[in-house]
Parts: structure tokens; sequence; C-alpha cells
């Protein structure tokens, strides 16, 4: 059986993956802090479930994560590309529709970001709703994959898109309430989960080596970028919007905010 | 599968712990249920196809989950104990240098292990492997995804280096975010272009499973201890630079390899 013989390999490569931490946390818990480690027991058994973890999880990757994002690329493209001749980006709807079919779903129900949006809503006081939020961080996830495939379909370099992003993080950042400005930075980091990484990452990848003229090399990566820069810009964003509603709602009649 | 207990654990901690992977478990397959319905439609709707080797894929998502829930249970009965722990005691041990070096180790230790990194980092070499970026075999290959993720740990090192000096000295974080977003747009000009990606790439994929919590248990030990630092404020600042170096240092590797 392969998947054994894998496992095998795996596990013995992932314990030189783990070895370096361990050795880190023990040597200054031993060396420098001259204390020894409490609970000995726990933290063994501690290391051999993360190592089990970690075998385990490496050889999913490779069985089920990559091949998921890889062949959707390849079937998603495959139709547009069978017509031959000319294929504009219009042919590829489908493509950014998965894309931003994906980042969505896997983002909403993002525990890190459950957690984060409920202390955003502590913070503002109420004035960001935890839902608007995770929907808004949701959403810029999933422009930020689709137009990240657009880039691929297209072609076109990757570096303008995110200096441009960029560029928007700060004129927003200049001009939104200070408060939010932490939680929307930090948002662009709690999306990308280790489930979603490499899926995305094999779909783009995939993209890049199915449609002609792309390099995969040159072309393939940047949606974990893309995935990580939008959501900055959703959240504040959405803060400043929802700032704004309320402040011309006042007196009107009160109305639903969050979708 | 795996049971890598120590057999005097007593059976009634073995239940405990083997109900909290359970939980863990049906977290990790949370996760996935929205995955698998939106491929799934794409493929009932959309393409109308059956999915080639749905077999081996579903046993590949079973591995992903198990191994997911074992590795979380892991760090939280093991190492994040300790490493708050320690994280907390450099902090009010006032020792700047050791403070310094535990933060570069932590950053260093945390990245190299990350899962989402060892996927990306396989998936650079396999591509540059066959673009012929570099020689393609199997050792060359293996030899250049180390390299990259010794790279982003190094990066990570840095970075967290740099975010606890900037605690310390209660610089104004977006200053320094600022000026590290000019460094990247100044490096892509100079790098060569195959790195681009990746290097963009491998700043959203450091911060995740590991590196996070117990980066953040830095940040708010440090900013507990210090007057006028706020936990959440500061704690952040820690991994607002740990997804930037990365940007920096793999361009820099693009530039000398």
């Amino acid at each position: 059986m392969p998947i054994l013989i894998d496992t095998i390999d795996t596990a013995l490569e992932t314990l030189a993956d783990v070895a370096p931490i361990a050795a880190i946390l023990i040597g200054f818990q031993v060396l420098v802090l001259r204390r020894s480690v409490p609970n000995l027991r726990r933290v063994v058994a501690g290391f051999a479930y993360v190592l089990a973890g970690l075998t385990l999880f490496l050889v999913g990757l490779q069985e089920a994560l990559f091949p998921l994002g890889e062949t959707m690329a390849a079937q998603l493209t495959a139709a547009p590309l069978a017509g031959g001749g000319n294929v504009s980006w219009l042919d590829f709807g489908w493509v950014y529709a998965f894309a931003a079919a994906i980042g969505f779903a896997t983002t909403v129900a993002e525990p890190a970001l459950i957690a984060m949006s409920l202390k955003a809503e502590d913070v503002s006081g109420g004035a960001v709703r935890a839902r608007g939020l995770r929907i808004a961080v949701a959403v810029g996830v999933a422009v930020g994959v689709a137009l990240g495939a657009f880039r691929i379909v297209t072609g076109t370099p990757l570096p303008y898109y995110i200096i441009a992003g960029y560029f928007i993080v700060i004129v927003l950042t200049a001009r939104c309430h200070k408060e939010i400005v932490p939680l929307a930075f930090d948002s662009g980091g709690v999306t990308t989960s280790t489930v979603t990484v490499p899926i995305v990452t094999a779909l783009g990848l995939g993209l890049a080596s199915a449609i002609p003229g792309r390099n995969p090399l040159l072309d393939g990566f940047g949606l974990i970028a893309f995935a990580s820069l939008f959501p900055m810009i959703s959240v504040m964003g959405y803060a400043m919007l929802s700032e704004w509603t309320q402040h011309r709602g006042r007196g009107a009649a009160p109305k639903e905010e969050a979708p | 599968m795996a049971a890598p207990d120590n057999t005097t654990a007593r059976p009634r901690e073995m239940l405990a712990r083997a109900r909290s992977v359970l939980r863990i478990c049906t977290g990790s397959f949370r996760d996935l249920v929205p995955i698998i319905a939106v491929v799934a439609f794409f493929q009932i709707v959309v393409l109308q196809q059956p999915f080639p080797d749905v077999e081996r894929v579903l046993v590949g998502l079973v591995f992903v989950v198990v191994g997911l829930s074992l590795f979380v249970q892991g760090l939280q009965i093991g190492l994040f104990p300790l490493g708050e722990g320690m994280a907390h005691a450099f902090a009010r041990k006032g020792s700047l240098i050791a403070l310094l070096a535990f933060a570069f180790c932590l950053g260093f230790g945390t990245t190299v292990a990350e899962p989402a990194l060892i996927a990306v980092a396989a998936k650079a070499a396999e591509v540059a492997g066959t673009a012929g970026f570099i020689v393609d075999s199997e050792s060359s290959r293996s030899t250049y995804a180390l390299h990259l993720r010794l790279t982003v740990g190094v990066s990570v090192g840095v970075a967290l280096v740099v975010g606890v000096f900037r605690i310390l000295k209660g610089w104004p974080v977006h200053y320094l975010i600022i000026g590290g977003y000019g460094v990247v747009v100044l490096m892509t000009g100079f790098a060569p272009p195959e790195i681009v990606g990746i290097a963009y790439d491998s700043g959203g994929v450091t911060t995740s499973t590991i590196t996070v919590p117990l980066v953040a248990a830095l940040g708010v030990g440090l900013a507990t201890v210090i007057r006028g630092r706020t936990p959440l404020l500061d704690g952040f600042g820690l991994i607002a630079f740990a997804s930037l170096t990365p940007m920096i240092f793999v361009l820099a590797f693009g530039m000398i390899v």
C-alpha cells in the first residue's frame, strides 16, 4: 500500500521539522531560565501528538488538498479552452465564480475570524457588528481570490495589483477610525487557514499551467497575497460605511445595517 | 493509527484527552464542510462530471481532519503552556539579550514547522524544478524547499526581534509597517520576477496555526509587564511584522540564489 510507505517517509521528515522547536523551547527553559520543564510528561505527549498530526496532515495534503485545487482548475478551464482559437478572459466566468465561492466559504466560518469580530464589536462599542465584519472579511477574501484568478487568466503582473492595493490600504488607514486599524490589519492575517492555503495555492498553479501562455512560476503564485490584502480594505471600508450610515441614520427610521 | 501516548496516564485522563481530540476533530471537519459543499456544487451543477479519484481524495480529507486535530491537540497540551510560560518568564526577566534571542528563536522555530508553509514551499520547489529555475531533481527540490522555509523562518525571527524592540521603545507600529512595505515595493523592482509571487504569498502563510498563539503570548506578556502598553495593540504588532518581513527576505533570497 503506497500510502503507508508515504506515511512512514513523511513521519521521518516531520521529525526533522519538529525537532528544532523542541530543541529551542527546552534549551531556553533549561539553559537560560534554569528551570526544569514543568509537566514533562504532558510536553512529551504533546510533541508526539504534534508529530503524528503533522504527518497525517502532510499525507492528506498530497492526497486530497493539492489534487482538489488542481483538478478544479483543470476541469473549470477545460470547457472554455476546448473551443480552441482565441479565448478572452470573459470565457472563464466559472473560474472566477469558483475562486470567489471557495474564498467566501472557507473564510466566513473561520474560528479565528469569529473570535476577532466579537472583539471588534466590543472595542467599537457596537458601531461595528460582529456579523457584518465577518461578512466584510469573507467578501474581501472572495473578491481577492477572484481578482487573483483574473490576474492569472490575463497574465498581468502581480506587483501592480499588490502595490495598488497597499496604496489603498494606506489611504484608508489615514482616513479610518484609529481603533479599527489594528483589527483591519489583523484580519488580513487570520483569513488564510491551514486548510485553505494548500487548496488556493494549488488552484492558482493549476490555472497557470492550464491556460496557454502562462508560466506557473511567474503567474501561479499570488492568490494568498490577494486573500490577505483585500480583507484589510473591505474591513476598513465596512467600518467607514457603518459609521457613515449610523451618522446619517440618526433620527431617521432605524434600518437594517448588516446584511 | 496514532496512539503516541504515554501508557502510564490514568484512564480518566486518557478519556478526557480522547474526548477533546474528538471535539477538535468535529471543529476541523466543520472547516472542511464549506469547501466540500463548494466543490460538490461546482461538480454537480456546473461541470456535471464526476470528480476523478474521489475515494482517494476522501481518504486524504480524513487524514487532513485527523492530522490537524491531533496537531492542534498536541500544541494545546504540550507546547502552548510551555511557550506561554516562557514568554512571560522572559518578559519579566529583564535581560534584553536573552529576550531578543528568545524572540528570534521562537519566530524561527515555530515558522519552520508551520504546515501551510511546508505546503507552499513544496509546491514552489516543484514548480521551480519543472520550470528549470533550479536543477530538476528530487534532492535539489527538497534543498530549495528547505532553504525557502529557513529563509522565512529567519525572517519571522527578525520580525519578532524588531517587534519586541518596538514594544520596548514604544515606537508607533504603522510607520514601521508602511516603511516595510516601501522596502517591499522597492525590492520588487530588482528581484527576479520568478520569486515575486512566492515572496508575496509567504507573507500570508506564516501567521497560522503554531505561530500566532505563541507570538501573541509573547506580545501580550511584554505589554502587560511594561507600563503604558496595551496588550491588544502590541500583541497585534508582532503578527503584522511577521507577515511583512517574509516578503522582504524571500525577495532577497530570490536575488541571491
